[in-house]
């Protein structure tokens, strides 16, 4: 079929791929990418329960404002489309 | 003592980005600051460091050109930085900027506040579902991380992004399930005068949507989404035709999807201008309330200028000919000769500003849409709170922003209202009988972002609070 916007997704190289955990799961990345797109890609699409009524939330604005994608880093709550994967990084859920 | 620089300029996109350039040309020492790892904005957003190679794209070029201007300059750049508090000590302003988990002051003597926009989503039942994500959100995933928000997409709001969303989609290998728009032709053919000056962004276009019908990917003109189906994940999206002014009339289809990128166009950050006392204003055109502010920059307030989207929704091309411009103009101010300049670039930007608001207009929420929200549906995704427990408060007699705010904690959640005031203060207008004009958005207050308590309190010791006298008997 005639495309007019061509697929150019074979033409993506991404970095060498690593290992980290979210909420004690193995999950594969690649070396510095943005960890909310790493869990995405992973299929991990909940990321927390919303405090008053558990439901489940996700990445949601992409860019810092919404606070839905936070998760925990070395203690830290951050939002995880501010943040970067890295071999061996443990990602826990913050809520 | 501490350093205190001639310029600090809050937001590395567009405007703030070139506003530093030109105040860094002509001599001045200049900070930037900006939260994301790389300059250039949501528009002009940098790869991730995972992506070693893919094809250019034009965002993605201007982008980069920014960036390498930038690096080469004497800028005081300062990436990741948060700034969640702003206050004028005597005559310089200092900012609280919150980075790697610390918060140090920035000081300077002018301030350009650059902050841009974010995106506007009129709630509907079933939006909070993982899975569902912004249209602006959506086009940070694919220019940062050549990311797709699932495997198959129904893609669905106003304006031109829309198509740029959908079109990104099929680039980067996923299936957009349908186009959903509340939009219809005939607004576009209105646009098209304003597009014809604009004859690359308009072929641009034109080829997004032959695509899309080539591909046979169905396309709802006059439509929106009025349920996302799924509880941990989304199913299904639902569709409604719309009347003219926006409101669902009748169920359509139910559109089996894995992700949905929704988004009723985009309104001006102006909390960090409205905390320092600048008065704003109404204007659809420009995405609801504005800072009140002149072309170059000048505010009611001294030494404090603002440009690019946060001053009204008019595109990246009238952000960094404003931030040209208003760099100029703060050079002016600190002594340097530029009215030549600034004259060749008030006028640039004039007409790129003209085409931007004609953008706007298509993309701004008409009040027929706030019929999407169910009376069950979450309105305030950090407390939870839905349009009936607002709309009880609304009748107890809370006619402000400010007064839901308290009665609610509605906008007191971690996002401090980013994703809720718009719908609430329409839905107040409605309720009440009121024009949207009349419900001012409620008083900004620090902290700007989230801030750890810790890096607030800063080294701060117990021992050192003063403790004062006790007052006389």
């Amino acid at each position: 079929m005639i495309r007019l916007v061509a697929d150019q997704s074979a033409q993506i190289r991404r970095a060498a791929e690593v290992r980290f955990s979210f909420d004690g799961a193995d999950i594969i990345g690649h070396a510095g990418e943005n960890l909310a797109a790493a869990l995405l890609r992973a299929g991990c699409l909940i990321l927390r329960n919303a405090p008053h009524d558990d439901t489940p939330r996700g990445a949601f604005c992409c860019m810092g404002l919404c606070q839905e994608c936070v998760v925990r880093i070395d203690g830290q709550v951050v939002e995880a489309c501010r943040s970067e994967v890295a071999e061996g990084l443990i990602v826990e859920r913050a809520g | 003592m501490r350093d205190v620089f001639d310029i600090a300029i809050l937001g590395a996109g567009p405007a703030g980005g070139n506003a530093a350039l030109a105040s860094v040309q002509q001599g001045l020492r200049t900070v930037l600051l900006d939260e994301q790892p790389s300059a250039g904005g949501q528009v002009w957003r940098a790869r991730s460091a995972s992506i070693l190679a893919a094809p250019e794209t034009p965002e993605s070029r201007a982008g980069a050109h920014l960036r390498s201007k930038l690096s080469t300059s004497d800028i005081t750049y300062l990436k990741d930085a948060r700034v969640w508090q702003i206050a004028r000590e005597g005559d310089i302003w200092q900012l609280q900027v919150l980075s790697g988990g610390q918060s140090d002051a920035v000081e300077a003597n002018a301030l350009i506040l650059a902050t841009g926009a974010r995106e506007f989503v009129q709630p509907v039942p079933g939006w909070t579902t993982p899975g569902v994500i912004g249209l602006a959100g959506a086009t940070a995933l694919f220019k940062q991380n050549l990311t797709l928000p699932g495997r198959r997409t129904v893609v669905s709001g106003t304006g031109p992004l829309l198509f740029y969303v959908a079109s990104e989609i099929r680039r980067l290998g996923g299936e957009v399930a349908a186009v959903v728009t509340p939009n219809t032709r005939a607004d576009w053919l209105r646009a098209l005068p304003a597009l014809a000056g604009k004859p690359r962004l308009l072929g641009r276009g034109a080829l997004w949507i032959a695509d899309l019908m080539l591909a046979r990917v169905p396309i709802y003109w006059g439509h929106a989404v009025t349920e996302v189906l799924g509880h941990d994940a989304v199913s299904d999206v639902k569709i409604a035709r719309l009347d003219a002014e926006w409101a669902p009339q009748k169920h359509v289809a139910t559109i089996g999807a894995d992700s949905l990128c929704l988004g009723n166009g985009l309104i001006p950050q102006i909390e960090p201008a409205q905390m320092l006392g600048v008065p704003i204003h109404y204007d659809a055109a420009l995405g609801g309330w504005v800072p009140d502010v002149s072309p170059d920059g000048v505010t009611t307030i001294a030494s404090l200028y603002l440009c690019g989207d946060g001053t009204g929704i008019r595109g990246a091309n009238a952000a960094a000919l404003q931030g040209r411009l208003v760099g100029l103009r703060v050079a002016a101010d600190l002594g340097r000769n530029t009215q030549q300049a600034r004259t060749a670039a008030q006028r640039a930007w004039r007409r790129a500003a003209c085409f931007g608001r004609s953008m706007t207009v298509l993309s701004v929420a008409r009040p027929g849409l706030q019929a999407v929200t169910s009376e069950d549906t979450i309105i305030c995704r950090c407390e939870s709170i839905t349009r009936r427990q607002l709309l009880e408060e609304i009748d107890k007699g809370a006619a402000s922003a400010n007064a839901v705010k308290s009665g609610l904690r509605v906008g007191m959640g971690p996002c401090g209202g980013k994703f809720c005031q718009t719908a609430i203060a329409a839905l107040i207008a409605k309720s009440r009988g009121r024009d949207v004009s009349t419900v001012a958005p409620p008083t900004a207050r620090p902290p700007l972002r989230p801030v750890p308590l810790g890096a607030a309190a800063g080294s701060f010791d117990y021992d050192d609070l003063p403790i004062p006298k006790p007052a006389p008997l």
